[in-house]
């Protein structure tokens, strides 16, 4: 797979694998408005899932369509970072999850939406908008449960202690990410890094919570380095595809 | 001498009728020419007309839905054959439902979205400014959840995007 369809895959992943863990709320959630508030993100994140898996097919040129490249790769063929995949645990932990990723893809879609490359930077000015409203989402809970009751408080501390480090493949550039830099189709991850720790700390002392220490990391998730909870993801995500190849509805 | 005026519409304003009667599923009281998904109709060189359409959120489930009363209402009219192309630059904007849109939106019970404007949305039913959002999520992607403090009713507000 060339570069720049796997560039345009690591986009992809991380919108597809993250809307079906919000998925999973769906019928579980606190209250109504959150079940149609989590709900409704994930339809959003995989209309832009599909909108660049479409175009990750076009540019591999294999013929591949956007269902297939969903339902019919293995684990190690998906590019998401690792901090995407993970369980949704309690809502405390599915909003930490969130705020982390939609300040993530609010700094990089704004970055994108001037991509050298039209029709990656057309996807991304679409979906910014989106994007816009999920961190408006996830911020304000964090808010309320960060600044609410001794219990909600240590639940999302714990939560951040246990995501940030995983928050750090994010903006960790290899060649690839690298090769697009150069090509102008992608922005630096150090200047997407800088504007994300910025909007980030901002809220967290908003939310009277404690910034985690940095700590070194080494799963790669966007070479196909999953932690175990993919597979399992995957195995409900892919299971009708698998069991009746070709379906529709 | 009185120079005869065609009044038989012409290929493209007849597309552009058939399309003002394709509704959106979502909110029958509306047609995608209101919302300003309907971005452009032209005729190309091989005589086919190309409708151009945008999608409104990335993730909408209507929009294949559109599509196919699209082509519906197109064949309908007789004016196969055609093309649908979907358009996504520049992004779709609330601010492209048009006038006549936002007095249906508000006739069905909907508060159209006001662009940068601070002040709480007008309550459909009546009209007082006292009004929260309860949720910026609503039935689709498209609406908000907001409630009235004078009239006590819930009611949904087009989101401004």
């Amino acid at each position: 797979m060339s570069a720049a369809a796997s560039y345009v895959l690591r986009l992809a992943d991380l919108s597809l694998v993250l809307g079906q863990r919000l998925g999973e709320w769906i019928g579980h959630a606190p209250a109504i408005e959150e079940d149609l508030g989590l709900a409704n993100t994930a339809l959003d994140l995989i209309g832009q899932a599909r909108l660049l898996l479409a175009y990750a097919g076009e540019i591999e040129g294999r013929g591949r369509s956007e269902d297939d490249l969903a339902f019919l790769r293995e684990q190690g063929e998906f590019l998401n970072p690792v901090l995407a995949e993970q369980p949704n645990g309690d809502f405390g932990q599915t909003i930490v999850r969130q705020v982390l990723i939609d300040a993530f893809q609010l700094e990089l879609y704004e970055r994108l939406a001037t991509s050298a490359d039209a029709r990656l930077a057309a996807i991304a000015a679409k979906s910014v908008k989106e994007t816009r409203y999920h961190f408006r989402y996830s911020a304000g809970w964090l808010m309320r449960l960060g600044d609410g009751t001794e219990e909600s408080r240590a639940r999302v501390q714990s939560a951040l202690e246990k995501f940030w480090p995983l928050t750090v493949e994010l903006f960790a550039e290899d060649d690839l990410d690298r090769a697009m830099a150069e090509a102008g189709v992608a922005p630096r991850l150090d200047e997407v890094r800088a504007a994300w720790i910025l909007r980030i700390e901002a809220l967290l002392a908003e939310a009277t919570l404690t910034r985690p220490a940095d700590r070194t990391y080494s799963w790669f998730g966007k070479r196909g380095q999953h932690s175990e909870h993919l597979g399992y993801m995957l195995a409900e995500m892919q299971h009708l595809q698998r069991a009746h190849p070709g379906a529709r509805w | 001498m009185v120079t005869a005026v065609s009044m038989v519409p012409t290929r493209v304003e007849a597309a552009w009728q058939a399309l003002s009667s394709v509704e959106d599923p979502e909110l029958p009281a509306l047609s995608i020419v209101d919302l300003g998904i309907v971005r452009s109709v032209a005729v190309e060189s091989d005589n086919a007309l190309n409708i151009a359409l945008t999608p409104t959120y990335s993730g909408c489930p209507a929009t294949e839905v559109i599509h196919v009363s699209v082509m519906r209402a197109l064949t309908a009219a007789g004016l196969a054959p055609f093309r649908l192309h979907t358009m996504l630059a520049p992004a779709w904007s609330s601010d492209w439902i048009s006038a006549e849109g936002r007095r249906k939106l508000a006739a069905y019970g909907i508060a159209p979205p006001e662009r940068g404007s601070d002040r709480p949305p007008a309550c459909p039913r009546c009209a007082s400014l006292e009004t929260d959002c309860i949720s910026e999520f609503g039935s689709t992607p498209c609406k908000a959840l907001h409630r009235c403090r004078d009239c006590l009713e819930p009611f949904e507000r087009f989101k401004c995007i």
